[in-house]
């Protein structure tokens, strides 16, 4: 479903070279996993496929169900089917989440040459959707992700994938921030996505999340590159030993 | 004290392009304002605040020509119940207008009024303009008051069932229109004023509103979608005891706008809250300038003026908030804010706080900005197209001034007419 071969970017405004040939491919109804020490360009890879400004991809491509994601503007990209809970949810003063949530899922509709989802509709579907995710009416009312602590944006990250119902979700450290319970509220909404069509990859530092998300693969990105791609118990053994090993086995 | 000659020039010719029109029981009052015109002389650019707004074009015996515009838009406020008073091009249309009668409010021409000897009219008529002209003054005003062709007096006794809408319609290429209006809320009386329309060619506004102890008023104004027009409006505000003022302009397009606000809180416990959005493109010049006094106890001021400016657009703000001594707990507030949205547009702002009093708490900012390109990249994500989300993000960027009008339905038409201004342009 989405294939990445040999991607390369750098940063646009100065020679810093941060993916260096990424390989990776993940299969509709799979859930992959990377992991990685900081700095490794996690969530460079995540912008990049979602089409943030600022980099430059030297070489590579990334195609998702047949668009050419990379050329593609990032609203396009959108309607194709990528999403990215942000590692970061941006906050936007004067644009209530309600209104934000409705924009995003009608412009998608459009897009795809759907009819736009009524008031009544959207309004049912976002209380069933919020309720899940323990998000209050209030914050529903509020300015997108305005004055929400960190747990609440992610939790939010959460609820717009819910609605939008991406095929490809890229979630990055939605995990970080998150109390135990909030842990499992977002996991729970993930697994309720998880079906034959949808593809995942959840970018996590932590075996905790990876408990509740069982994912299908893992793999582990350093220095630009995915250096090693194993099964769940990868995840275990980086939760165990760091890592130390695993690069020294790769540079060795 | 002689007059700068170029001033002194400039003045004369202007005077002598126009003549005082039959004043009844206004003729004192015009007759004074005239004299204050000559003691002051008309703006030039050497003026303390007209430097960052060219006068000359509103000053000039000659009027520069605007183009009538045709619109395929409903006009502003056609949607809502109210009672209509339209001039065409600065002249009262008696047939297109409402029968101008409506329980709780009084409205008559000036034309009738001269005629007769109205107290509270002749009391306010060019008289809060002539306070206005201190410490700042205000020579527009003042020629207005002295050459007004028409206006109406407007008392609200009451609470009147619907809106007083004036409409200014523009259809002469060359007209040059000076109109004065008095309102006086009396106690316990509320109303809501609303003004729509480019009104001319060039337009010479004054509106000299008095509100007694307990009185509101709600005062709207939409400024014409006209690109080629020129307008310089002034509104002389005095607030009673408890009383309320809340102002909302919309200006869309216009080629020079200069929009005067001067409001006095001379009793306790009384609210005034100026608020403005505009946006315009290309040589759209809009010019804000505020002075609020506070000269009595536990007042509330705010003024919030946001401006979207593009392709090359300039827009100026200068506000004061002047504290006068013994004007303890008063509570100002200002902000001015632009919105550029290309290198080549400028905000210019004055802010300024004069403050003899020691227990009050006032502030001002005014800043200038970019889109949030992160902002844009978030709905981007989400599937919002680039044109769609950056007018989102620019009605956000409005919505605190929107915000000012209380009412929902009225603020609804105002965000509509934005809307619309940023569809044409995607
Ligand atoms: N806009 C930028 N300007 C400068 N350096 C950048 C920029 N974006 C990314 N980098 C650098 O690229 C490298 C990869 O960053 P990235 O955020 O992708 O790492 P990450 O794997 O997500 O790390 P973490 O686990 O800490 O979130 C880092 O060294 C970072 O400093
Ligand atoms: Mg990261």
């Amino acid at each position: 479903m989405l294939e990445i071969k040999n991607l390369h970017v750098k940063l646009e405004e100065e020679e810093k070279q941060i993916l260096k040939g990424v390989d990776l491919t993940v299969e509709a109804g799979k859930v992959h996993a990377i992991m990685g020490p900081n700095g490794a360009g996690k969530s460079t890879l995540s912008y990049v496929l979602s089409g943030r400004d600022g980099y430059e991809v030297t070489d590579g491509e990334a195609v998702l169900d047949g668009t050419d994601l990379l050329d593609a503007e990032p609203e396009e990209r959108a309607a194709a089917g990528l999403f990215l809970a942000f590692q970061y949810p941006v906050e936007i003063p004067g644009v209530g989440n309600m209104t934000f949530l409705r924009t995003a899922m009608n412009a998608q509709r459009k897009a795809r040459g759907e009819e736009e989802l009524s008031a009544g509709d959207f309004l049912k579907l976002v209380r069933e959707k919020a309720k899940s995710l323990k998000i209050d009416a209030d914050m529903l009312k509020r300015p997108v992700n305005v004055g929400f602590s960190g747990g609440e944006k992610k939790r939010n990250e959460i609820l717009q994938m819910a609605m939008l119902e991406p095929k490809m979700c890229i979630l990055d450290e939605t995990d970080s921030g998150l109390d135990v319970d909030a842990m499992k509220l977002v996991a729970e909404g993930v697994n309720a996505l998880r079906d034959e069509g949808r593809g995942f990859l959840v970018i996590t530092h932590y075996q905790r999340l990876l408990d509740h998300i069982k994912p299908d693969v893992v793999h582990i990105m350093a220095d630009g590159r995915i250096v090693k791609t194993g099964g769940p118990e990868l995840a275990l053994e980086v939760e165990n030993n760091g890592y130390a090993d695993i690069l020294a086995e790769v540079n060795a | 004290m002689a007059l700068p000659e170029q001033k002194q020039t400039a003045t004369e010719a202007r005077l002598s392009a126009l003549s005082l029109p039959e004043g009844g029981c206004l003729m004192a009052a015009r007759r004074a304002a005239l004299s204050r015109v000559q003691t002051m002389g008309l703006p030039t650019r050497r003026d303390e605040y007209w430097k960052y707004t060219r006068p000359d074009t509103l000053v000039d015996a000659a009027v520069p020509t605007a183009e009538v515009f045709v619109s395929d838009e409903a006009p502003m406020f056609d949607e809502f119940d109210r009672l209509k008073i339209v001039f065409v091009d600065g002249v009262f249309d008696a047939d297109a207008s409402d029968d101008l009668t409506l329980e709780g409010v009084s409205v008559e021409r000036l034309v009738e009024l001269a005629a007769k000897d109205i107290h509270w009219a002749t009391d306010l008529y060019g008289v809060l303009e002539a306070r206005g002209q201190t410490p700042v003054e205000r020579p527009l005003a003042a020629l207005n008051s002295a050459f007004a062709t028409d206006g109406v007096a407007i008392h609200v006794t009451g609470k009147p069932s619907k809106p007083i809408s004036f409409i200014y319609k523009h259809l002469d290429a060359n007209s040059d229109a000076i109109l004065h209006h008095v309102v006086r809320v009396d106690a316990g009386a509320e109303a809501t004023i609303l003004e729509n329309g480019p009104a001319a060619a060039r337009f010479n506004h004054v509106m000299e509103i008095d509100i007694a102890d307990t009185g509101t008023l709600h005062h709207v104004r939409a400024q014409g979608r006209d690109h080629e027009r020129r307008a310089a409006t002034h509104v002389f505000a005095r607030l009673g005891t408890e009383s309320v003022y809340k102002s909302f302009t919309l200006t869309v397009n216009g080629v020079l706008t200069r929009n005067d606000q001067v409001i006095e809180i001379t009793g306790d416990d009384a609210v005034a809250h100026v608020a403005g959005a505009c946006v315009g493109d290309g040589d759209f010049h809009h010019d804000d300038t505020v002075f609020i006094t506070h000269d009595a106890l536990n007042g509330e001021s705010r003024q919030v003026f946001k401006k979207v400016l593009r392709n090359g657009a300039t827009g100026v703000f200068q506000g004061k908030i002047l504290v006068k001594e013994g004007a303890q707990k008063t509570d100002g507030y200002q902000i001015s804010q632009s919105l550029l949205l290309d290198d080549d547009s400028q905000f210019l702002a004055k802010p300024e706080l004069e403050i003899y009093a020691d227990d009050v708490a006032c502030s001002h900012g005014s800043t200038s900005g970019a889109i949030d390109e992160e902002a844009l990249f978030y709905l981007r994500s989400r599937g919002v197209p680039v044109g769609e989300a950056t007018d989102l993000l620019t009605l956000s960027f409005l919505a605190e001034a929107v915000e000012e009008i209380e009412d929902d339905a009225i603020a609804d038409a105002i965000v509509n007419r934005l809307e619309g201004w940023m569809a044409r342009r995607r």
